[in-house]
């Protein structure tokens, strides 16, 4: 029996940054798992031009086997915008974190969204600002404990964590596809990251998938207490499940004729 | 589609916007994106009239970062891309013209100088300078050209794309208010006709085969992890800068040799420049000037020349003293005494510099 030197790595990855540069633990890892499985199952490495954003996302700038371009805080998804309109055969991927997308990004993911932009939006949401240190972001959930409320996120004084999918699904357009899926179901991950990259390639719209992924450097957790804050916590809030869907939309109007 | 946009000498008489909007479709421009800020627009709106027939492509982003932003995406894609502004435009500008400048990305921006700080006109001014030379979190590794005239309006827009794409360095052509709205005669051409071969672009991402397989792939970052790579980066950059520097750098001059007084000025403010040191040599007064037409690289050596010889610099600009900075920066430890001329935010008239110069003669 022969042992392989690696683990399994979807053939898109970039071998030669692995072992990859995130913290033990770290959501990203399994996000850009499940991205790099649905670029191989699609056959598109040749033709993704992968962005990412600052905070964490900016260690996988030479994630994969791709072209990759690293931006600036908030500012991938105008970027990959750009590229797209310049030339529409490639499959544009602005890859962030939930203060990039949510906050300081937000005018850009609102105003491509509501242009129904044929680009794919992964966005993994942590509740911190985990590169600058653990500060509280757009979904810090409430009550929870982070550097810049140390005594808990009071909603009273900073509004209630941004419910991302939904808003986007709310001010998109037919064709595009929106979905919250979880690093706690990399499978169901996996195939609503397939279909925002079979939306882009079709042509259908705007595509954008929330990840719930796990911090425990910033959220200071132990392996347990981490599992269960993605996998009980954080879903009671961030409800997973697909908000928009031009797959299925086409599939009830064919069965009703 | 795609026939020229521009086939032989054609007469014009219409505004700076127009013209800079004929220049980038004879400059072979594939795409704009832009946001609506006075005074501007009037470059999307010709844009937006005319492409259709030409196969180019807008968009209208939600704010100059965007605006930007997917400039710098256009030119990655390989495309000549460009975009326009002025004001609090040009301040957000420079977020992404500071990443074209880390990753040099041969982007080409038209600024239309309007007064500042913040809202303040749509008008004019010339306070658009040190944040269009050195804005942003950088060293201002950038080129930026003043013209004075729609002619020179059209062909430094034309230049501007042949110098970000042979130096990838991030290109601006300053403009103002005044040249963006008042008509003037102009000949259009296309390039090709009198000889200018357009710098042929390059894909940075979308090239062929698959990365990792055919080729590597392209992974282009703006964020360095030690103090030292980040040295050796820029220095790379300064070296090339320099490099570029006496090929780029123009400036023009007039009746130095014996002045008294040489006038420095730059963009629409040298036009009354020119005309009043005709009018105060016909009266037989020893002036002349020098006009930087870019400033950034600025003509230093060529201007220190100058200020050893004259007595007096007189700096006439429509700033409080943007221009003034340039030139203390390049003439450092010459022998002229500088006189200033700073009206920010208005026009200056001939009459005013010859009454200026006669009495600080």
């Amino acid at each position: 029996m022969s042992v392989s030197p690696q683990p399994a790595m979807p053939k898109s990855w970039r071998v030669e940054s692995k072992p990859h540069k995130f913290c033990p633990g770290c959501g990203h890892g399994l996000v850009l798992k499940c991205l790099g499985e649905a670029i191989d199952e699609l056959g598109i490495q040749d033709r993704v031009v992968f962005g990412c954003d600052i905070g964490c996302s900016l260690l996988s700038w030479d994630f994969f086997n791709c072209d990759s371009v690293q931006t600036h805080h908030g500012r991938t998804t105008p970027v990959m915008t750009g590229i797209k309109r310049a030339n529409p055969d490639l499959i544009c991927i602005a890859y962030m974190g939930d203060g990039g997308g949510y906050a300081i990004g937000v005018g850009g993911i609102v105003n491509a969204a509501a242009r129904n932009e044929k680009v794919t939006v992964i966005l993994a949401n942590n509740t911190v600002y985990a590169m600058t240190g653990g500060q509280m972001s757009p979904c810090t959930m409430p009550g929870q404990k982070v550097e810049t409320a140390p005594y808990g996120r009071d909603p009273e004084a900073t509004g209630m964590p941004t419910q991302g999918p939904e808003m986007i699904a709310a001010i998109t357009g037919d064709g595009a596809y929106v979905a919250r899926g979880t690093t706690a179901n990399l499978k169901q991950l996996k195939s609503y990251i397939k279909k925002a990259l079979q939306t882009q390639m079709e042509g259908k719209g705007f595509s954008f998938v929330e990840a719930l992924a796990a911090c425990p450097t910033n959220w200071r957790t132990n392996a347990e207490k981490t599992w269960a804050f993605v996998e009980k916590e954080m879903p009671q809030y961030y409800k997973v499940g697909e908000k928009k869907n031009p797959f299925e939309a086409k599939k009830e109007a064919q069965q009703n004729g | 589609m795609s026939e020229k946009p521009i086939t032989g000498e054609k007469r014009a008489f219409m505004t700076g916007n127009e013209v800079v909007a004929w220049a980038a479709l004879a400059a072979g421009a594939d795409i704009m994106y832009g946001y609506p800020i006075t005074p501007q627009n009037e470059i999307m709106h010709y844009w937006t009239r005319q492409i259709p027939k030409y196969g180019r492509k807008f968009l209208q982003t939600e704010d100059e970062l965007s605006a930007g932003f997917t400039t710098v995406g256009g030119v990655l894609a390989g495309l000549r891309a460009f975009t326009a502004t002025a004001g609090p435009g040009n301040t957000l500008m420079q977020e992404p013209m500071s990443m074209a400048e880390m990753m040099r990305l041969p982007t080409v921006t038209i600024v239309q100088q309007r007064g500042g700080p913040s809202t303040a006109t749509v008008i004019y001014s010339q306070q658009e300078v040190t944040l269009t030379t050195m804005g942003g979190n950088g060293e201002g590794l950038r080129i930026v050209y003043s013209p004075s005239n729609h002619q020179e309006l059209f062909d430094y827009t034309i230049k501007a794309f042949n110098t970000a794409w042979k130096y990838r360095f991030p290109t601006f052509v300053l403009g103002d208010g005044y040249q963006a709205k008042m008509r003037e005669s102009v000949t259009l051409y296309d390039p090709a006709e009198r000889g200018i071969e357009m710098v042929p672009t390059e894909k940075y991402v979308g090239k062929p085969g698959t990365p990792g397989v055919d080729r590597d792939p392209g992974h282009y970052r703006n964020t360095y992890n030690t103090e030292e790579e980040l040295f050796e980066v820029l220095q790379k950059h300064f070296a090339d800068y320099e490099k570029m520097a006496p090929e780029v750098v123009e400036y023009a001059q007039e009746a130095v040799e014996d002045a008294d007084l040489v006038i420095v000025a730059h963009g629409v403010v040298f036009r009354g420049v020119r005309d009043a040191v005709k009018e105060l040599r016909a009266e037989g007064l020893k002036v002349g000037y020098f006009r930087p037409i870019t400033l950034r690289p600025f003509p230093a050596e060529q201007l220190k020349a100058v200020a050893n010889k004259a007595k007096k610099l007189l700096i006439a600009e429509s700033a409080q003293g943007q221009l003034a900075r340039l030139i203390k920066d390049a003439i450092y430890g010459a022998s002229a005494e500088i006189v200033p001329m700073f009206r920010p935010g208005v026009g200056i008239t001939t009459e005013q510099i010859v009454a200026k110069v006669k009495e600080a003669l």
